[in-house]
Parts: structure tokens; C-alpha cells; sequence
């Protein structure tokens, strides 16, 4: 393959070449996991879901795409048409860009930063402008109590989710996401993987990473910015069309962008479970993983309540961000205790720090409950 | 413990979703073109007009009275009286409408027509596939489309149109008897006046 072309134009080529195999891949991914979503939440709640288009309902996104596209495009007489378009253009092209260092196969990502994580979150933060582009310019009440909400939200739960990594890449001592799969790569002696999940802190950080990933996703029980019961649909309000497909497009791919990275940092990327299965190929063990936390993100929307904003808010600084805090001293103690052998030390150092992380949790809850405003009275409803 | 509700919530989502594959419990929908749910007797939707015997027109309990037009809070009915009049079911000479017509796209089914009949000509259908393409004539119903046979009423609402037969039997009853008693009473007066 090097040998086809100069190489002044390989670097090129290269980054063509992976441009061609992701969007397609993500792009279909999406496709499958709104009909799927539609399905499972149907499931969830006692109907069907989806099933009149194609067998099984299967050409339901096909449809989906074809009204979206073919609807009419509106903006509002008194919007900010510059910001009103580039929005949606603003959100989804930093996404595409975090999906360049996930590693989603062995030897499968298509560049290798040495600070890829760093890149991640800094491509991933960029949704948040977008957000307030779109609410501000709409010119609509609506829109902007969406975009205002949306912001407290990302901004509140960016906080817990870089802190929850940071963990991982203290004892994969990397920034390079290879480098932590890698480090993730090894088995015990029994043949089960040592992933950063089977540890203490690493599951505790498994546990806020996807709290944190959630609501950075704009997801149920954390979709206060476009709770349709409350203020329409927030900063889509004004949006229609190609535009609001583009939106929908955009939260998606940020969605399977934090799930790709929790596979990567803590679900050991593409290695297998257990080291007998390792010819399997290491895509299908990340495209597994990753359809499970997607089943679970969908699994959680179809159960719980929307939150409050003081709630959220709430849960957010009291709570994720002091646990996530004391996970570090967890992972630094589980760091420092590593030399511990013995048959007897190695259970205690896994209670010293299932522990150091559970009491605090308990006691955190118990504070956030005793924070939390009483119990609404309402005097007319009686 | 802190986060377990969350948990139990998530475990009867579970439920609901392995569920629905097997327990009909857990998939309640009805998959309508194709499935419909039993009729409900107190299920109600738009008026109709009560005919008696075998010809709609001639069989109609509706005796053009206006009570319901008068009464009709958004007024969709419209009736017009005929000059021509046709005996009711216990041989009275009654007026009968000329037109009847009811605008279903103006009707909100609340039921006062029949309320206020004292006839029993007016009663709630079940129809409910009445969409159309097009509004204005599909949706005005004339008195020959509104007019469905007892049998018909009964089949929908059994309870209250048993009780109504039994009545309008008993009133038949009492009236041929009535006719009965008057044309025994006009004939003493000419038994005698021949025997004489």
C-alpha cells in the first residue's frame, strides 16, 4: 500500500483513507442506534415501537432521513441567520474530529497523539459553543432558556468527567489512548483481563464516567436543555430540517464518542475478556463493548425521571466532583499499595480501597440528601 | 442504600423489555389496522337516527321537534319539517323532518341531542373511522346516512336500547288496547240502536 504513491502525498492519503472508513462506520452506527433506541425504549414501555417500514421496522431510519431532509427549512424572520446556520456545522464537525484517536481496533486508530486525550476533550468541549450559537441566535425564549441550561449543564459536568479519567492515565502514566489499552492488555493468572474496571477506582471512575458522559450528551435523566415538556425543545426550537438532523447527528456521535472512550480507558479498548479469546478480532470486541454501553445509556433513558436544574446542579458539585476527587487518593493508594503480594495483603488492600471509596459515597449522598430543599408542599392542590 | 431505587428501576425496565417478548402482560399495544379492541357499550363518538321496521325513511322515530337542534351547543344539526305527515309506532300522526343533517366536523359528541330527545330517535354511534379527503361534503351527513335499524342500536348499546324496546312495547300494548276499549265503547251505542 506505501508503495503506491510518493511519499509527499501518503500523510494525505492516510487521513483520506480514515476519514472514508469512520463517517461511513459512525454515520451507519447512528442510523442503527436510533431505530434500535426506538425500539428498545418501545420495549421498555410495553409497545412496539417501530414496526411498519421494512421487516421488523428496519427501514425506519431510511424513512427518518427522508423526511428530515426533504422538510422544509425555516429560519425565523428575526434570528441571527449567520449563527442561526452555523450552529449545527459547529457542533457536529469537532465530533467527527474526537472520533481520530480512538482506538477501535488493534492498530485501528487513525493518528496517534502523544496527548490524544487532551484532544478529545478539547474538540469535545466545543459542543458547548455550538449549543449557545444555536439558543442565542434563534431569537426565541425558548431557545434560550435551552441554551442557558445546556451550558450550566456541560460546563458543571465536563468538571467530573476529565476528573474521572485522570485516575487511569496516572497509572497508565500516558496521555496516548493506545498507550492505556496497552496497559490494559495484560491477563491474570487465571486468564481474566486486567481492565482498569476490576479494580476499585477504576470502577468507581467507570461509575462517574458515564454519570459525567450522560449528561454531557444531553441525555435522559440529564436532557433538561430540551425537556419538551417544559420549554419546547430548548435550543432546537427554531431548528428544522437538514439543520435539526445535523443537531441530532451531532449529539449522537458525541454520545458514541464518550462510549468509545469509556471502552478505551476503562473496559481495556479492543482486548478480549479472557486471553483464550483473543482471536477474536479486536473490532468485534470493541464494537461489543460498545453496544453494551449503548444498551445501557438507552436502558437508562427508558428509566428514570428528568431532574430538576438545582438538582442537577446539586449533583453535580456536591457530589461527582468530591468523589471524584477522592478517587484519585483511591487510585494513588492502590498505586502505592502495588507491591503488596501476600495472600493476605492483597484482599486487604481491595478492601482499604473499596472502602476509602464507598464511605464517602454513602456519606456524600446522605449530605446531598440533607442539602436538597424539603419536599414541595401544595396548599391548593389538597 | 443510596443509588438501590435507581437499581429496582432499572431491574423492571429489564422485566418489561425480556417481557414483551414473551408475556402479553408486558406488550400491551394493539397493533390497530389489523387488531381492534372488543367495542366498550358506553363507548360513544357521533349521532345517528333510529329507524324502526325495514325502510329507513318511512321506519324514522324522528319527529322533527327542533329540541335538538335548539339544544345542540355547538349547532351542527339542521332539520327542516316535512308538510306531510307519517303515523309513529303507536299510529299517532307525528311531523317528520325534511331534512336532517348533522356537520360531524362541527359534532364534539357530547351527547345533549340524546339527552333531550323525548322520542328516542337520536343515539350515540361508535363510528370512529371517519377521517376523508374531503371536508366539506364527506363531512356533512344528510338524514338517509345517519339513519341506522334498531338492530343496529341494539348491537351497540344493548342495556339502554333493551330497556327503550320494552317501554315502546308496553306503550304499543297499552295503546292498541286503548283503540281496543274506544272502538268497543263506539260499539254498545249500535248493538242496542239495532236491536231496537
Amino acid at each position: 500500500m506505501a508503495g503506491w504513491f510518493p511519499t509527499s502525498v501518503q500523510p494525505l492519503v492516510s487521513a483520506l483513507l480514515a476519514i472514508a472508513c469512520i463517517m461511513p462506520l459512525f454515520g451507519l452506527c447512528f442510523a442503527l442506534t436510533t431505530i434500535v433506541e426506538r425500539k428498545v425504549l418501545g420495549r421498555m414501555q410495553n409497545r412496539f415501537g417501530p414496526n411498519r417500514v421494512g421487516p421488523y421496522g428496519l427501514l425506519q431510519p431510511l424513512a427518518d432521513g427522508v423526511k428530515m431532509l426533504t422538510k422544509e427549512d425555516i429560519v425565523p424572520f428575526s434570528a441571527d441567520k449567520t449563527l442561526h446556520f452555523l450552529a449545527p456545522l459547529v457542533l457536529t464537525v469537532p465530533v467527527w474530529l474526537a472520533f481520530a484517536v480512538l482506538p477501535i481496533g488493534r492498530n485501528m486508530s487513525a493518528i496517534q497523539l502523544d496527548a490524544g486525550i487532551l484532544f478529545f476533550f478539547a474538540v469535545g468541549s466545543a459542543s458547548e459553543l455550538a449549543v449557545f450559537m444555536a439558543g442565542w441566535s434563534s431569537q426565541n425564549k425558548y431557545s434560550l432558556v435551552g441554551a442557558m441550561r445546556a451550558i450550566a449543564q456541560m460546563i458543571s459536568y465536563e468538571v467530573p468527567l476529565v476528573l474521572s479519567v485522570v485516575p487511569v492515565l496516572m497509572l497508565a502514566g500516558s496521555l496516548e489512548l493506545n498507550d492505556i489499552v496497552a496497559a490494559q492488555g495484560t491477563y491474570t493468572i487465571g486468564g481474566l483481563a486486567c481492565w482498569n474496571v476490576f479494580t476499585p477506582w477504576g470502577f468507581a471512575g467507570l461509575m462517574l464516567f458515564l454519570i459525567a458522559a450522560t449528561a454531557e450528551s444531553n441525555r435522559s435523566p440529564f436532557d433538561l436543555p430540551e425537556g419538551e415538556s417544559e420549554i419546547i425543545a430548548g435550543f432546537l426550537t427554531e431548528y428544522s430540517g437538514f439543520k435539526y438532523a445535523l443537531f441530532f447527528l451531532g449529539e449522537y456521535l458525541g454520545l458514541f464518542a464518550v462510549t468509545g472512550l469509556a471502552v478505551t480507558l476503562f473496559l481495556g479498548g479492543w482486548h478480549a475478556p479472557f486471553q483464550w479469546l483473543e482471536w477474536v478480532p479486536s473490532w468485534l470486541w470493541f464494537a461489543g463493548k460498545f453496544g453494551a454501553l449503548i444498551f445501557l445509556f438507552i436502558w437508562v433513558r427508558a428509566t428514570l425521571p428528568r431532574l430538576r436544574l438545582d438538582q442537577l446542579l446539586n449533583y453535580a458539585w456536591r457530589f461527582l466532583v468530591p468523589l471524584c476527587l477522592i478517587n484519585l487518593l483511591v487510585a494513588a493508594v492502590w498505586y502505592w499499595s502495588g507491591t503488596w503480594k501476600s495472600p493476605v495483603a492483597v484482599p486487604v488492600r481491595w478492601l482499604v480501597c473499596a472502602a476509602l471509596i464507598a464511605l464517602p459515597y454513602h456519606g456524600l449522598a446522605r449530605i446531598l440528601r440533607g442539602a436538597l430543599p424539603p419536599p414541595r408542599k401544595y396548599s391548593y392542590a389538597e | 442504600m443510596n443509588g438501590l431505587g435507581i437499581i429496582k428501576g432499572m431491574v423492571e425496565t429489564a422485566r418489561n423489555f425480556v417481557g414483551s417478548y414473551h408475556d402479553a402482560e408486558r406488550l400491551t399495544t394493539v397493533q390497530y389496522p389489523e387488531q381492534k379492541l372488543p367495542p366498550v357499550e358506553n363507548a360513544r363518538t357521533i349521532p345517528f337516527l333510529v329507524f324502526d321496521g325495514d325502510d329507513a325513511m318511512a321506519g324514522l322515530r324522528c319527529t322533527a321537534c327542533v329540541i335538538c337542534e335548539k339544544e345542540c351547543p355547538p349547532q351542527c344539526i339542521y332539520i327542516v319539517k316535512d308538510q306531510v305527515k307519517k303515523p309513529d309506532y303507536v299510529g299517532k300522526m307525528q311531523v317528520q323532518p325534511k331534512v336532517f343533517d348533522i356537520d360531524i366536523s362541527v359534532c364534539m359528541s357530547c351527547g345533549i341531542c340524546v339527552e333531550v330527545c323525548p322520542f328516542d330517535a337520536i343515539k350515540m354511534d361508535q363510528v370512529f373511522e371517519l377521517s376523508t379527503g374531503d371536508r366539506f361534503g364527506k363531512l356533512l351527513l344528510d338524514k338517509k346516512q345517519l339513519a341506522k335499524p334498531n338492530d343496529y342500536f341494539v348491537k351497540l348499546h344493548k342495556t339502554e336500547a333493551t330497556e327503550i324496546d320494552v317501554r315502546r312495547e308496553e306503550d304499543k300494548r297499552k295503546a292498541e288496547a286503548a283503540a281496543a276499549a274506544k272502538a268497543a265503547a263506539a260499539k254498545p251505542p249500535a248493538a242496542p240502536g239495532g236491536a231496537t
